[in-house]
Protein backbone atom coordinates (compact mmCIF):
# COMPACT_ATOMS: atom_id res chain seq x y z
CA UNK A 1 0.00 0.00 0.00
CA UNK A 2 1.76 3.17 1.13
CA UNK A 3 5.44 3.19 1.99
CA UNK A 4 7.82 3.01 -0.95
CA UNK A 5 5.75 4.30 -3.81
CA UNK A 6 7.86 2.82 -6.61
CA UNK A 7 7.22 -0.77 -5.59
CA UNK A 8 4.09 -2.52 -6.73
CA UNK A 9 3.28 -5.56 -4.64
CA UNK A 10 2.05 -8.74 -6.38
CA UNK A 11 -1.66 -9.40 -6.18
CA UNK A 12 -3.13 -12.77 -5.21
CA UNK A 13 -3.45 -13.80 -8.89
CA UNK A 14 0.12 -12.74 -9.64
CA UNK A 15 1.44 -14.67 -6.63
CA UNK A 16 -0.29 -17.86 -7.83
CA UNK A 17 0.90 -17.27 -11.41
CA UNK A 18 4.53 -16.56 -10.49
CA UNK A 19 4.84 -19.46 -8.06
CA UNK A 20 3.17 -21.79 -10.55
CA UNK A 21 5.60 -20.75 -13.30
CA UNK A 22 8.64 -21.17 -11.11
CA UNK A 23 7.85 -24.32 -9.13
CA UNK A 24 5.38 -26.17 -11.34
CA UNK A 25 4.09 -29.36 -9.78
CA UNK A 26 6.16 -29.12 -6.59
CA UNK A 27 3.84 -26.51 -5.12
CA UNK A 28 0.06 -27.04 -5.09
CA UNK A 29 -2.38 -24.17 -4.77
CA UNK A 30 -5.06 -25.29 -2.30
CA UNK A 31 -7.15 -22.20 -2.75
CA UNK A 32 -7.28 -18.46 -2.52
CA UNK A 33 -9.57 -15.68 -1.44
CA UNK A 34 -9.30 -11.97 -0.86
CA UNK A 35 -5.71 -11.22 0.29
CA UNK A 36 -5.06 -14.89 1.09
CA UNK A 37 -3.20 -17.62 -0.81
CA UNK A 38 -3.11 -21.20 0.45
CA UNK A 39 -0.31 -23.45 -0.79
CA UNK A 40 1.19 -26.77 0.07
CA UNK A 41 4.73 -27.72 -0.80
CA UNK A 42 7.15 -30.63 -0.55
CA UNK A 43 9.74 -30.27 2.15
CA UNK A 44 12.65 -30.64 -0.29
CA UNK A 45 11.96 -27.30 -1.91
CA UNK A 46 10.57 -25.34 1.04
CA UNK A 47 13.74 -23.30 1.55
CA UNK A 48 13.91 -22.45 -2.14
CA UNK A 49 10.22 -21.50 -2.14
CA UNK A 50 10.57 -19.29 0.92
CA UNK A 51 13.67 -17.62 -0.51
CA UNK A 52 11.74 -16.88 -3.71
CA UNK A 53 8.78 -15.50 -1.76
CA UNK A 54 11.08 -13.28 0.29
CA UNK A 55 13.47 -12.07 -2.40
CA UNK A 56 11.26 -11.80 -5.46
CA UNK A 57 7.71 -11.43 -4.16
CA UNK A 58 8.98 -9.24 -1.28
CA UNK A 59 7.13 -10.88 1.60
CA UNK A 60 9.16 -9.24 4.32
CA UNK A 61 7.78 -10.95 7.37
CA UNK A 62 7.21 -14.49 8.59
CA UNK A 63 4.18 -13.95 10.80
CA UNK A 64 3.83 -17.37 12.28
CA UNK A 65 5.23 -20.88 12.02
CA UNK A 66 3.25 -23.63 13.65
CA UNK A 67 3.75 -27.34 13.99
CA UNK A 68 0.81 -29.74 13.82
CA UNK A 69 0.82 -33.36 14.93
CA UNK A 70 -1.52 -35.35 12.67
CA UNK A 71 -0.38 -38.62 14.31
CA UNK A 72 0.22 -40.23 10.88
CA UNK A 73 2.64 -37.42 10.07
CA UNK A 74 3.71 -34.00 11.26
CA UNK A 75 3.10 -30.73 9.49
CA UNK A 76 4.63 -27.27 9.45
CA UNK A 77 2.39 -24.35 8.57
CA UNK A 78 4.00 -21.06 7.51
CA UNK A 79 2.15 -17.75 7.46
CA UNK A 80 4.00 -15.12 5.45
CA UNK A 81 2.84 -11.55 5.07
CA UNK A 82 3.46 -8.69 2.70
CA UNK A 83 3.73 -5.17 4.09
CA UNK A 84 2.65 -3.44 0.90
CA UNK A 85 -0.80 -4.85 0.22
CA UNK A 86 -1.63 -7.06 3.19
CA UNK A 87 -1.54 -10.35 1.24
CA UNK A 88 -0.77 -13.45 3.30
CA UNK A 89 0.53 -16.79 2.04
CA UNK A 90 -0.10 -19.97 4.00
CA UNK A 91 2.16 -22.91 3.18
CA UNK A 92 1.65 -26.43 4.51
CA UNK A 93 4.57 -28.82 4.51
CA UNK A 94 4.16 -32.47 5.45
CA UNK A 95 6.96 -34.16 7.38
CA UNK A 96 7.05 -37.99 7.80
CA UNK A 97 7.14 -39.31 11.35
CA UNK A 98 10.28 -41.38 10.86
CA UNK A 99 12.38 -38.44 9.65
CA UNK A 100 11.34 -35.25 11.45
CA UNK A 101 13.53 -32.79 9.60
CA UNK A 102 12.89 -29.67 7.58
CA UNK A 103 15.09 -26.80 6.42
CA UNK A 104 15.09 -23.80 8.70
CA UNK A 105 13.89 -20.49 7.26
CA UNK A 106 15.67 -18.43 9.93
CA UNK A 107 18.44 -17.48 7.46
CA UNK A 108 15.70 -15.80 5.39
CA UNK A 109 13.51 -14.30 8.11
CA UNK A 110 15.12 -13.65 11.47
CA UNK A 111 11.65 -13.46 13.00
CA UNK A 112 11.20 -17.19 12.41
CA UNK A 113 13.97 -17.98 14.88
CA UNK A 114 12.00 -18.39 18.08
CA UNK A 115 9.01 -19.94 16.33
CA UNK A 116 11.29 -22.72 15.11
CA UNK A 117 12.92 -23.18 18.48
CA UNK A 118 9.47 -23.41 20.04
CA UNK A 119 8.29 -25.98 17.49
CA UNK A 120 11.47 -27.97 18.04
CA UNK A 121 11.00 -28.20 21.78
CA UNK A 122 7.26 -28.84 21.73
CA UNK A 123 6.99 -31.19 18.73
CA UNK A 124 10.52 -32.48 18.21
CA UNK A 125 10.81 -31.31 14.63
CA UNK A 126 14.46 -30.62 13.80
CA UNK A 127 15.28 -27.56 11.70
CA UNK A 128 18.40 -27.98 9.61
CA UNK A 129 20.75 -24.98 9.46
CA UNK A 130 19.10 -23.26 12.40
CA UNK A 131 21.68 -21.06 14.18
CA UNK A 132 20.78 -22.11 17.71
CA UNK A 133 18.31 -24.94 18.07
CA UNK A 134 17.85 -25.15 21.83
CA UNK A 135 14.91 -25.39 24.20
CA UNK A 136 13.35 -22.00 24.84
CA UNK A 137 10.21 -22.22 26.99
CA UNK A 138 10.56 -25.55 28.78
CA UNK A 139 13.42 -26.60 31.10
CA UNK A 140 16.50 -27.79 29.24
CA UNK A 141 16.37 -31.27 30.82
CA UNK A 142 12.97 -32.21 29.40
CA UNK A 143 13.09 -35.53 27.60
CA UNK A 144 9.67 -35.46 25.96
CA UNK A 145 7.76 -33.25 23.55
CA UNK A 146 4.62 -32.01 25.34
CA UNK A 147 2.56 -30.82 22.36
CA UNK A 148 2.50 -34.16 20.56
CA UNK A 149 -0.83 -35.96 20.55
CA UNK A 150 0.78 -38.95 22.26
CA UNK A 151 1.32 -36.74 25.32
CA UNK A 152 -2.05 -36.90 27.10
CA UNK A 153 -3.25 -34.22 29.47
CA UNK A 154 -4.52 -35.32 32.84
CA UNK A 155 -8.20 -34.63 32.19
CA UNK A 156 -8.27 -35.82 28.59
CA UNK A 157 -10.37 -38.89 27.94
CA UNK B 1 42.55 1.77 30.96
CA UNK B 2 42.11 -1.97 31.14
CA UNK B 3 38.55 -3.21 30.87
CA UNK B 4 37.37 -6.78 31.07
CA UNK B 5 34.14 -8.10 29.70
CA UNK B 6 31.55 -9.51 32.01
CA UNK B 7 28.02 -10.90 31.95
CA UNK B 8 25.34 -9.05 33.86
CA UNK B 9 22.02 -10.76 34.46
CA UNK B 10 19.11 -8.32 34.42
CA UNK B 11 16.04 -10.05 35.74
CA UNK B 12 13.88 -12.01 36.35
CA UNK B 13 13.31 -9.63 39.27
CA UNK B 14 14.41 -6.28 37.93
CA UNK B 15 12.49 -3.00 37.78
CA UNK B 16 12.82 -2.76 34.02
CA UNK B 17 11.56 -6.24 33.18
CA UNK B 18 7.81 -5.74 33.90
CA UNK B 19 7.24 -9.41 34.45
CA UNK B 20 9.43 -12.45 34.75
CA UNK B 21 12.06 -12.54 32.09
CA UNK B 22 15.80 -12.19 31.99
CA UNK B 23 18.09 -10.22 29.77
CA UNK B 24 21.69 -11.34 30.09
CA UNK B 25 23.99 -8.66 28.74
CA UNK B 26 27.72 -8.86 28.17
CA UNK B 27 29.34 -5.52 28.86
CA UNK B 28 32.70 -4.11 27.99
CA UNK B 29 32.98 -1.21 30.42
CA UNK B 30 29.61 0.41 29.77
CA UNK B 31 29.04 -0.78 26.21
CA UNK B 32 26.93 -3.87 25.51
CA UNK B 33 28.67 -6.38 23.26
CA UNK B 34 26.24 -9.30 23.50
CA UNK B 35 22.78 -10.02 24.88
CA UNK B 36 20.65 -13.10 25.47
CA UNK B 37 16.95 -12.79 26.30
CA UNK B 38 15.64 -15.68 28.40
CA UNK B 39 11.90 -16.34 28.69
CA UNK B 40 9.73 -19.26 29.70
CA UNK B 41 9.15 -18.65 33.41
CA UNK B 42 5.42 -18.36 32.75
CA UNK B 43 4.97 -21.16 30.21
CA UNK B 44 1.63 -22.81 31.00
CA UNK B 45 1.12 -24.84 27.84
CA UNK B 46 -1.81 -22.61 26.90
CA UNK B 47 -2.12 -24.04 23.39
CA UNK B 48 -2.16 -27.63 24.67
CA UNK B 49 -4.71 -26.78 27.37
CA UNK B 50 -7.04 -25.46 24.65
CA UNK B 51 -7.12 -28.86 22.96
CA UNK B 52 -8.86 -30.14 26.07
CA UNK B 53 -11.61 -27.51 26.22
CA UNK B 54 -14.70 -26.70 24.19
CA UNK B 55 -14.70 -23.62 21.98
CA UNK B 56 -16.70 -21.27 24.28
CA UNK B 57 -14.56 -22.28 27.26
CA UNK B 58 -11.47 -20.86 25.60
CA UNK B 59 -12.77 -17.26 25.41
CA UNK B 60 -12.06 -16.42 29.08
CA UNK B 61 -8.73 -18.25 28.76
CA UNK B 62 -7.79 -16.00 25.86
CA UNK B 63 -8.36 -13.01 28.13
CA UNK B 64 -5.60 -14.27 30.39
CA UNK B 65 -3.01 -14.16 27.62
CA UNK B 66 -2.38 -10.53 28.37
CA UNK B 67 -3.83 -8.60 31.27
CA UNK B 68 -3.91 -5.27 29.48
CA UNK B 69 -4.96 -6.46 26.02
CA UNK B 70 -7.58 -9.00 27.05
CA UNK B 71 -10.19 -7.61 24.67
CA UNK B 72 -8.08 -8.00 21.55
CA UNK B 73 -6.95 -11.51 22.47
CA UNK B 74 -10.44 -12.87 22.98
CA UNK B 75 -11.43 -10.97 19.83
CA UNK B 76 -8.81 -12.64 17.66
CA UNK B 77 -9.77 -16.03 19.07
CA UNK B 78 -13.48 -15.64 18.26
CA UNK B 79 -12.54 -14.29 14.83
CA UNK B 80 -10.56 -17.45 14.09
CA UNK B 81 -13.50 -19.64 15.16
CA UNK B 82 -15.97 -17.57 13.13
CA UNK B 83 -13.66 -17.91 10.13
CA UNK B 84 -13.78 -21.70 10.56
CA UNK B 85 -17.56 -21.67 10.95
CA UNK B 86 -17.92 -19.34 7.97
CA UNK B 87 -20.43 -17.07 9.67
CA UNK B 88 -20.99 -13.33 9.43
CA UNK B 89 -21.31 -11.40 12.68
CA UNK B 90 -24.17 -8.83 13.01
CA UNK B 91 -23.03 -5.35 12.12
CA UNK B 92 -23.83 -3.83 15.49
CA UNK B 93 -21.67 -6.46 17.17
CA UNK B 94 -18.81 -5.62 14.81
CA UNK B 95 -19.03 -1.95 15.78
CA UNK B 96 -19.19 -2.85 19.47
CA UNK B 97 -16.07 -4.97 19.09
CA UNK B 98 -14.26 -2.09 17.39
CA UNK B 99 -15.20 0.30 20.20
CA UNK B 100 -14.11 -2.22 22.83
CA UNK B 101 -10.83 -2.88 20.99
CA UNK B 102 -9.98 0.79 20.83
CA UNK B 103 -10.79 1.35 24.51
CA UNK B 104 -8.50 -1.60 25.16
CA UNK B 105 -5.77 -0.10 22.98
CA UNK B 106 -5.86 3.23 24.82
CA UNK B 107 -5.77 1.67 28.27
CA UNK B 108 -2.96 -0.67 27.23
CA UNK B 109 -0.90 2.20 25.84
CA UNK B 110 -1.54 4.17 29.05
CA UNK B 111 -0.31 1.22 31.10
CA UNK B 112 2.81 1.21 28.94
CA UNK B 113 3.24 4.96 29.36
CA UNK B 114 3.04 4.59 33.13
CA UNK B 115 5.64 1.82 33.11
CA UNK B 116 7.87 3.81 30.77
CA UNK B 117 7.62 6.82 33.07
CA UNK B 118 8.78 4.84 36.09
CA UNK B 119 11.59 3.27 34.07
CA UNK B 120 12.93 6.69 33.25
CA UNK B 121 12.41 8.10 36.74
CA UNK B 122 9.37 10.23 36.02
CA UNK B 123 6.86 9.18 38.63
CA UNK B 124 4.33 11.89 37.80
CA UNK B 125 3.76 10.32 34.39
CA UNK B 126 3.02 7.05 36.16
CA UNK B 127 0.41 8.62 38.42
CA UNK B 128 -1.23 10.71 35.72
CA UNK B 129 -1.50 8.01 33.09
CA UNK B 130 -2.88 5.49 35.57
CA UNK B 131 -5.43 8.09 36.59
CA UNK B 132 -6.57 8.49 32.97
CA UNK B 133 -6.49 4.73 32.47
CA UNK B 134 -9.00 4.35 35.27
CA UNK B 135 -11.58 6.24 33.17
CA UNK B 136 -11.29 3.64 30.43
CA UNK B 137 -11.38 0.77 32.88
CA UNK B 138 -14.61 2.26 34.21
CA UNK B 139 -15.99 2.12 30.67
CA UNK B 140 -15.06 -1.58 30.60
CA UNK B 141 -16.87 -2.09 33.91
CA UNK B 142 -19.97 -0.52 32.42
CA UNK B 143 -19.73 -2.54 29.23
CA UNK B 144 -18.63 -5.98 30.50
CA UNK B 145 -18.64 -5.84 34.28
CA UNK B 146 -14.89 -6.35 34.57
CA UNK B 147 -11.86 -4.11 34.61
CA UNK B 148 -9.17 -6.30 33.11
CA UNK B 149 -10.27 -9.79 32.09
CA UNK B 150 -13.32 -8.69 30.20
CA UNK B 151 -14.73 -11.89 28.64
CA UNK B 152 -16.81 -9.80 26.25
CA UNK B 153 -16.67 -11.17 22.66
CA UNK B 154 -18.63 -14.31 21.90
CA UNK B 155 -18.51 -16.66 18.94
CA UNK B 156 -21.09 -15.01 16.70
CA UNK B 157 -21.22 -11.58 18.33
CA UNK B 158 -20.68 -10.00 21.71
CA UNK B 159 -22.13 -10.91 25.09
CA UNK B 160 -24.39 -7.92 25.62
CA UNK B 161 -25.45 -4.69 24.02
CA UNK B 162 -24.28 -1.31 25.29
CA UNK B 163 -25.70 -0.42 28.70
CA UNK B 164 -27.85 2.65 29.30
CA UNK B 165 -26.03 5.93 28.47
CA UNK B 166 -22.81 4.15 27.50
CA UNK B 167 -22.45 6.27 24.40
CA UNK B 168 -22.64 9.47 26.43
CA UNK B 169 -20.05 8.16 28.90
CA UNK B 170 -17.74 7.16 26.06
CA UNK B 171 -17.90 10.60 24.48
CA UNK B 172 -17.26 12.32 27.80
CA UNK B 173 -14.27 10.13 28.60
CA UNK B 174 -12.76 10.50 25.13
CA UNK B 175 -13.16 14.28 25.10
CA UNK B 176 -11.68 14.66 28.56
CA UNK B 177 -8.86 12.25 27.82
CA UNK B 178 -7.77 14.07 24.68
CA UNK B 179 -7.34 17.24 26.72
CA UNK B 180 -5.52 15.53 29.55
CA UNK B 181 -3.19 13.59 27.26
CA UNK B 182 -1.65 16.91 26.24
CA UNK B 183 -0.68 17.46 29.88
CA UNK B 184 1.13 14.13 29.92
CA UNK B 185 2.83 14.89 26.62
CA UNK B 186 4.02 18.20 28.01
CA UNK B 187 5.40 16.38 31.02
CA UNK B 188 7.44 14.06 28.78
CA UNK B 189 8.41 16.20 25.82
CA UNK B 190 9.38 19.27 27.81
CA UNK B 191 11.73 17.24 29.95
CA UNK B 192 15.32 17.40 28.70
CA UNK B 193 16.21 14.28 30.70
CA UNK B 194 13.47 12.24 29.05
CA UNK B 195 14.42 13.40 25.55
CA UNK B 196 18.10 12.75 26.01
CA UNK B 197 17.39 9.24 27.26
CA UNK B 198 15.02 8.41 24.41
CA UNK B 199 16.32 10.14 21.30
CA UNK B 200 18.87 8.27 19.26
CA UNK B 201 19.01 5.10 21.38
CA UNK B 202 18.07 1.64 20.15
CA UNK B 203 18.00 2.57 16.49
CA UNK B 204 16.61 -0.10 14.12
CA UNK B 205 16.45 0.29 10.35
CA UNK B 206 13.30 -0.39 8.36
CA UNK B 207 14.75 -3.51 6.76
CA UNK B 208 15.93 -5.00 10.04
CA UNK B 209 12.61 -4.29 11.71
CA UNK B 210 10.68 -6.07 8.96
CA UNK B 211 13.07 -9.01 8.84
CA UNK B 212 13.13 -9.69 12.55
CA UNK B 213 9.35 -9.65 12.67
CA UNK B 214 8.92 -6.53 14.77
CA UNK B 215 5.26 -5.53 14.61
CA UNK B 216 2.97 -2.90 15.99
CA UNK B 217 4.14 0.52 17.21
CA UNK B 218 7.73 -0.73 17.27
CA UNK B 219 7.62 -1.46 13.56
CA UNK B 220 5.81 1.75 12.66
CA UNK B 221 8.44 3.70 14.61
CA UNK B 222 11.01 2.23 12.22
CA UNK B 223 9.24 3.40 9.07
CA UNK B 224 7.25 0.30 8.08
CA UNK B 225 3.94 1.71 6.92
CA UNK B 226 1.64 -1.18 7.79
CA UNK B 227 -1.31 -1.59 10.08
CA UNK B 228 -3.55 -4.65 9.98
CA UNK B 229 -6.56 -2.44 10.70
CA UNK B 230 -6.01 -0.42 7.54
CA UNK B 231 -4.21 -2.79 5.16
CA UNK B 232 -5.91 -6.09 5.98
CA UNK B 233 -9.18 -4.79 7.43
CA UNK B 234 -11.34 -6.93 9.69
CA UNK B 235 -14.74 -6.13 11.23
CA UNK B 236 -15.74 -2.59 10.13
CA UNK B 237 -12.35 -0.88 10.09
CA UNK B 238 -12.63 -0.33 6.34
CA UNK B 239 -15.69 1.89 6.95
CA UNK B 240 -13.85 4.10 9.42
CA UNK B 241 -11.55 6.98 8.60
CA UNK B 242 -8.32 7.08 10.59
CA UNK B 243 -4.62 7.63 10.10
CA UNK B 244 -1.75 5.28 10.86
CA UNK B 245 1.09 7.18 12.51
CA UNK B 246 4.50 6.28 11.09
CA UNK B 247 7.90 7.62 12.12
CA UNK B 248 11.10 6.97 10.23
CA UNK B 249 13.72 7.54 12.95
CA UNK B 250 13.59 4.03 14.41
CA UNK B 251 14.78 5.07 17.87
CA UNK B 252 13.06 4.70 21.22
CA UNK B 253 11.56 8.18 20.93
CA UNK B 254 9.90 7.31 17.61
CA UNK B 255 8.25 4.26 19.15
CA UNK B 256 7.02 6.45 22.01
CA UNK B 257 5.66 9.06 19.59
CA UNK B 258 3.80 6.43 17.52
CA UNK B 259 2.00 5.15 20.61
CA UNK B 260 0.98 8.65 21.69
CA UNK B 261 -0.41 9.44 18.23
CA UNK B 262 -2.20 6.07 18.14
CA UNK B 263 -4.11 7.01 21.27
CA UNK B 264 -5.47 10.13 19.55
CA UNK B 265 -6.46 8.03 16.53
CA UNK B 266 -8.20 5.51 18.77
CA UNK B 267 -10.27 8.32 20.27
CA UNK B 268 -11.25 9.33 16.76
CA UNK B 269 -12.21 5.74 15.88
CA UNK B 270 -14.40 5.46 19.00
CA UNK B 271 -16.21 8.68 18.03
CA UNK B 272 -16.83 7.53 14.46
CA UNK B 273 -17.89 4.01 15.43
CA UNK B 274 -20.35 5.37 17.98
CA UNK B 275 -21.82 7.76 15.41
CA UNK B 276 -22.18 5.10 12.69
CA UNK B 277 -23.40 2.26 14.90
CA UNK B 278 -26.58 0.72 13.44
CA UNK B 279 -29.38 -0.88 15.43
CA UNK B 280 -29.88 -4.61 15.39
CA UNK B 281 -28.98 -7.84 17.13
CA UNK B 282 -25.59 -8.23 18.79
CA UNK B 283 -25.29 -12.00 18.70
CA UNK B 284 -26.39 -14.92 16.57
CA UNK B 285 -26.74 -18.58 17.42
CA UNK B 286 -23.84 -20.72 16.26
CA UNK B 287 -23.43 -24.49 16.05
CA UNK B 288 -21.53 -26.25 18.79
CA UNK B 289 -19.23 -28.22 16.53
CA UNK B 290 -16.82 -26.56 14.14
CA UNK B 291 -16.35 -28.21 10.72
CA UNK B 292 -12.91 -29.68 10.04
CA UNK B 293 -10.39 -27.36 8.44
CA UNK B 294 -7.48 -25.03 8.97
CA UNK B 295 -8.16 -21.31 9.42
CA UNK B 296 -6.45 -18.27 10.82
CA UNK B 297 -7.30 -14.71 11.80
CA UNK B 298 -5.08 -11.78 12.51
CA UNK B 299 -5.68 -8.53 14.29
CA UNK B 300 -3.84 -5.39 15.36
CA UNK B 301 -3.14 -5.92 19.02
CA UNK B 302 -1.93 -2.87 21.02
CA UNK B 303 1.51 -4.51 20.93
CA UNK B 304 1.61 -5.70 17.35
CA UNK B 305 0.19 -8.31 15.07
CA UNK B 306 -1.73 -11.05 16.90
CA UNK B 307 -2.56 -14.16 14.90
CA UNK B 308 -4.37 -17.34 15.84
CA UNK B 309 -4.18 -20.42 13.67
CA UNK B 310 -6.98 -22.84 14.40
CA UNK B 311 -7.18 -26.43 13.18
CA UNK B 312 -10.55 -28.00 13.81
CA UNK B 313 -11.52 -31.65 13.34
CA UNK B 314 -15.32 -31.48 13.41
CA UNK B 315 -15.72 -31.92 17.16
CA UNK B 316 -16.48 -29.27 19.78
CA UNK B 317 -12.81 -28.94 20.75
CA UNK B 318 -9.96 -27.51 18.68
CA UNK B 319 -7.41 -29.96 17.31
CA UNK B 320 -4.64 -27.39 17.47
CA UNK B 321 -4.59 -23.70 18.28
CA UNK B 322 -1.41 -21.78 17.61
CA UNK B 323 -0.97 -18.29 19.03
CA UNK B 324 1.35 -15.86 17.35
CA UNK B 325 2.18 -13.40 20.06
CA UNK B 326 3.70 -10.08 18.98
CA UNK B 327 5.95 -9.74 22.02
CA UNK B 328 7.31 -13.28 21.62
CA UNK B 329 8.80 -12.22 18.29
CA UNK B 330 9.68 -8.64 19.29
CA UNK B 331 11.73 -9.74 22.28
CA UNK B 332 13.63 -12.28 20.17
CA UNK B 333 15.23 -9.26 18.51
CA UNK B 334 16.40 -7.86 21.86
CA UNK B 335 20.04 -8.54 21.03
CA UNK B 336 19.90 -6.47 17.88
CA UNK B 337 18.21 -3.61 19.71
CA UNK B 338 20.66 -3.25 22.59
CA UNK B 339 23.92 -4.13 20.82
CA UNK B 340 26.40 -1.25 20.98
CA UNK B 341 24.33 0.83 23.38
CA UNK B 342 25.16 1.56 26.98
CA UNK B 343 23.98 -0.32 30.02
CA UNK B 344 21.90 2.63 31.23
CA UNK B 345 19.97 2.72 27.94
CA UNK B 346 18.60 -0.81 28.32
CA UNK B 347 15.46 0.21 30.29
CA UNK B 348 14.70 2.93 27.73
CA UNK B 349 15.03 0.51 24.80
CA UNK B 350 13.37 -2.55 26.30
CA UNK B 351 10.64 -0.38 27.78
CA UNK B 352 9.49 0.60 24.30
CA UNK B 353 8.65 -2.97 23.30
CA UNK B 354 5.96 -3.06 26.00
CA UNK B 355 6.62 -6.44 27.61
CA UNK B 356 3.76 -8.70 28.58
CA UNK B 357 4.82 -12.13 29.68
CA UNK B 358 1.45 -13.86 29.66
CA UNK B 359 1.29 -13.83 25.89
CA UNK B 360 5.03 -14.28 25.40
CA UNK B 361 5.29 -17.57 27.24
CA UNK B 362 1.70 -18.71 26.79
Amino acid sequence: MAGDDFYEAPTVEQVIQLIGDRFGGDVTVRGSKERRVFLSAGRERIYELCEYIHDVLNFEQASSLSGVDWETHMQMVYHLSNYYNGVMIEIEVDIPNDDLRVDSVTPIWEGANWHERETYELFGIVFDNHPQLERLLTPCDYEFFPFRKSYKLRRAE
Amino acid sequence: MMTSKMWVTMGPQHPFSHGLWTLKVKIDGEVITDAIPIIGYLHRGWEKECENRTYPQIIPMADRLCYSASMTWSHVYVMAVEEALGIEVPERAQYLRVVADEICRIQSHLMWLAAMGTDLGNLTVFLWSLREREMFLDLFVKLCGQRLTTNYPRIGGVRNDMPYLFERDCMRVVDLFEKRLWDIIALMDDSAIFLSRMQGVGRISRKEAANMGLTGPGMRGCGVNFDVRRDDPYEVYDLLDFEVPVHKDGDAYARYAVRIEEMFQSCEIIRQAMAQMPDGPVRIKVPRNVPAGSHFARIEDPRGEALMHLISDGTDKPYRLKVRSPIFVNVSGAKRMVLGTRMADVPAIMGTIDMCLGETDR
